[in-house]
């Protein structure tokens, strides 16, 4: 311990240390420093410099401030010990009376700066790369849902505003979302982590194996019934799907939410009796977790080409929006992206609402 | 989990069964009647599953009296609560039984649906298998219809067959009014702002599938007990046709906008 300046902890890193931050990336002061990464929060955080001068634990700098360093400077060399001049003194006292006043409501100030910096950052290369370590840490926890196998889930906003709704963890094998666990992640704010990151992150690391651990089961009746399950499922999904197909969509087949489909589905039953969908405590739900056998059937764009070719009387390409897919993967035509009707209720008013085509289609 | 010791309780107002539900850990079970346990028709066949059954059930029913040392005890207390177990199975499907596991269910006892959209939907306990020592006890949401894991490790270990594959089905058949509507919303992936085409692709192929289920409900004069339906038949599908093609639902999006 050479110097006391080492061992104090940066805001950041205490911030992230705190009993409910564990989903939080530190956020590098590099891409603080960025103005551009900054754009636009000025107006959406009170006391924004003194709250940007906190999370990069600069010490505040009024002209006041900056004199008194300089006289600090000169003083350090006449002056030993704890008496100082009273001017000092007294800029110091006013210093300290402001931070006193002022210091809870910079305090909340810096978290809502760090957490919108926060959801830019965990969308950004080195951020989403600090947060895939942690994903693969299991630090965000695994998905509530049986039949997904303890797959690891991300932490996601459903607003990218904050002061709607607390952190959320969305499953990759359902595409589902689910409220964490543990209460103490129930102040934490979903807009620190937006609605992008989760979508993005499975799609900048396509080549994650997400399916979790097959073996949830413990005794040797159930292990059959999962190794049954298990046939019958690589029975229904590899031999129902083309095997030369390695992308729909933009997603390798067995990634694309494996934890849904044949064999993962609740089937409710009384004394080993099916509960028939037309009873009134029936079935309604089943479609919530079913999945294609034969995950062609949802490439929408081939098929819609494959019936307009035929028949010639297709729609003026007014009324569709083209997006090339870049990196020309399997298909080299170019996809066509339904605008869909509804101007999305829950959103942030991002852009308009149609689908994108994988990254390539994003940028 | 704390042994029950009635040595130390002095004055035997503490009985066997009181002091298991009240044991941490054993918040899912109910407690079984002493009448229930009483009546041997009700543990027929428990005798070969249960080692030192007697001694266990003596011990269930507060009438133990056997003169043990601790390692022996020790394997009678284990017993004794195993048959606990399995005669809750029994027991929770019986009018009484469901009576007492609905007023636990209303008040969440159980724990709440995980799933965000299931909007904190009261849980039930449930087991995959009915046979004991298969796997572990589960938690089924009404609302969306599936299997969630206990939070809480102390539940994560407990036996699913003391709670059984129909338990939690019966009580909806008994109590139909304790149904939850079920909801169509769900969440849609999106990067910035736009809906991920993979994951709206499966939707879209999905909400296909649950107007077919609809209409076959339809057609049979059966409710089909969704709160929002008229809104997301408008939202999902464009026009009300029935049965439309993909194709055809991905053309309504892409030409009517
Ligand atoms: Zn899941
Ligand atoms: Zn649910």
């Amino acid at each position: 311990m050479s110097s006391s300046s080492q061992v104090t902890e940066s805001w950041i890193s205490s911030f992230c240390g705190l009993l409910g931050h564990e989903y939080f990336a530190e956020v590098s002061e590099d891409f603080i420093e960025d103005d551009f990464n900054l754009t636009g929060l000025q107006s959406q955080v009170p006391m924004y410099k003194e709250a940007l001068e906190m999370i990069l634990d600069v010490e505040p700098e009024d002209d006041e401030d900056e004199e008194e360093e300089e006289e600090e400077d000169e003083d350090d060399d006449e002056i030993l010990g704890d008496e100082k001049p009273s001017g000092y003194r007294r800029a110091n006292d006013r210093r300290h009376l402001r931070i006193a006043s002022d210091l809870s409501v910079i305090e909340s100030s810096a978290e809502l700066l760090y957490g919108l910096i926060h959801q830019r950052y965990i969308t950004s290369r080195p951020g989403i790369q600090q947060m895939a370590e942690k994903y693969e840490l299991q630090h965000f926890g695994t998905c509530p849902r049986v039949y997904c196998n303890s797959c690891k889930v991300l932490p996601v906003g459903l607003n990218d505003s904050p002061g709607h709704d607390t952190v959320k963890l969305f499953c990759p094998s359902c595409l589902d979302v689910y409220t964490p666990p543990n209460s103490r992640f129930q102040t934490v704010d979903g807009a620190f982590f937006g609605t992008t990151f989760g979508s993005l992150f499975f799609m900048t690391f396509s080549d994650l194996d997400i399916g979790g651990s097959r073996n949830s089961s413990t005794g040797a009746a159930d292990a059959l019934l999962a190794i049954q399950a298990a046939q019958q499922e690589v029975k229904n999904r590899r031999d129902a799907t083309p095997a030369h197909i390695t992308s729909i969509n933009g997603v390798a087949p067995h990634n694309l939410a494996p934890g849904l489909g044949p064999g993962n589905i609740y089937e409710p039953r009384i004394y080993g009796f099916r509960v028939s969908e037309r009873a009134r405590s029936g079935p309604r739900m089943k479609w919530l977790r079913m999945r294609p056998a034969d995950i062609t059937e949802l490439d929408e764009t081939r098929r819609y080409w494959e019936e307009r070719e035929e028949d010639g009387d297709r729609p003026d390409d007014d009324d569709l929006n083209m997006v090339d897919v870049q990196e020309g993967k399997a298909d080299r035509r170019k996809k066509i992206v339904g605008r869909r009707r509804r101007a999305n209720a829950s959103g942030n008013g991002g852009g308009s609402p149609m689908d994108t085509n994988g990254v390539g289609g994003v940028g | 989990m704390d042994d029950f010791n009635s040595e130390t309780d002095s004055d035997y107002t503490s009985y066997w069964r009181d002091w298991f539900i009240s044991s941490r850990g054993n918040e899912y079970f109910c407690e079984i009647d002493e009448e229930y346990l009483t009546d041997r028709f009700n543990l027929t066949g428990l005798n070969t599953e249960v080692q030192y059954y007697q001694h266990a059930l003596d011990l269930v029913t507060d009438v133990f009296d056997f003169d043990c040392d601790d390692d022996m005890r020790e394997a009678i207390e284990k017993s004794a609560r195993h048959l606990y177990g399995l005669v809750h199975a029994r027991y929770i499907v019986t009018t009484r039984g469901l009576a007492k596991m609905l007023e636990k269910f209303k008040k969440s006892d159980f724990g709440k649906c995980p799933r965000v959209l299931c909007e904190a939907q009261p849980l039930l306990p449930m087991g995959q298998s009915d046979v004991a020592n298969t796997s572990p006890v589960k938690l089924y949401c009404a609302r969306c219809e599936d299997l969630y894991n206990p939070k809480s490790s102390r539940h994560a270990i407990i036996d699913g067959a003391y709670f059984g594959t129909s338990f939690h089905n019966i009580l909806f058949q008994v109590y139909p009014a304790m149904l939850p509507p079920k909801s169509q919303r769900r969440y849609e992936p999106r990067v910035f702002g736009f809906r991920v085409h993979a994951a709206a692709s499966l939707a879209r192929w999905q909400a296909d599938e649950r107007e077919k289920m609809k209409e076959r409900l339809r057609v049979a004069r059966i409710e089909t007990g969704f709160e929002d339906e008229d809104e997301e038949d408008e939202d999902d599908l464009g026009e009300e046709d029935e049965e439309m093609e993909l194709a055809d639902a991905f053309e309504s999006a892409v030409v009517q906008h």
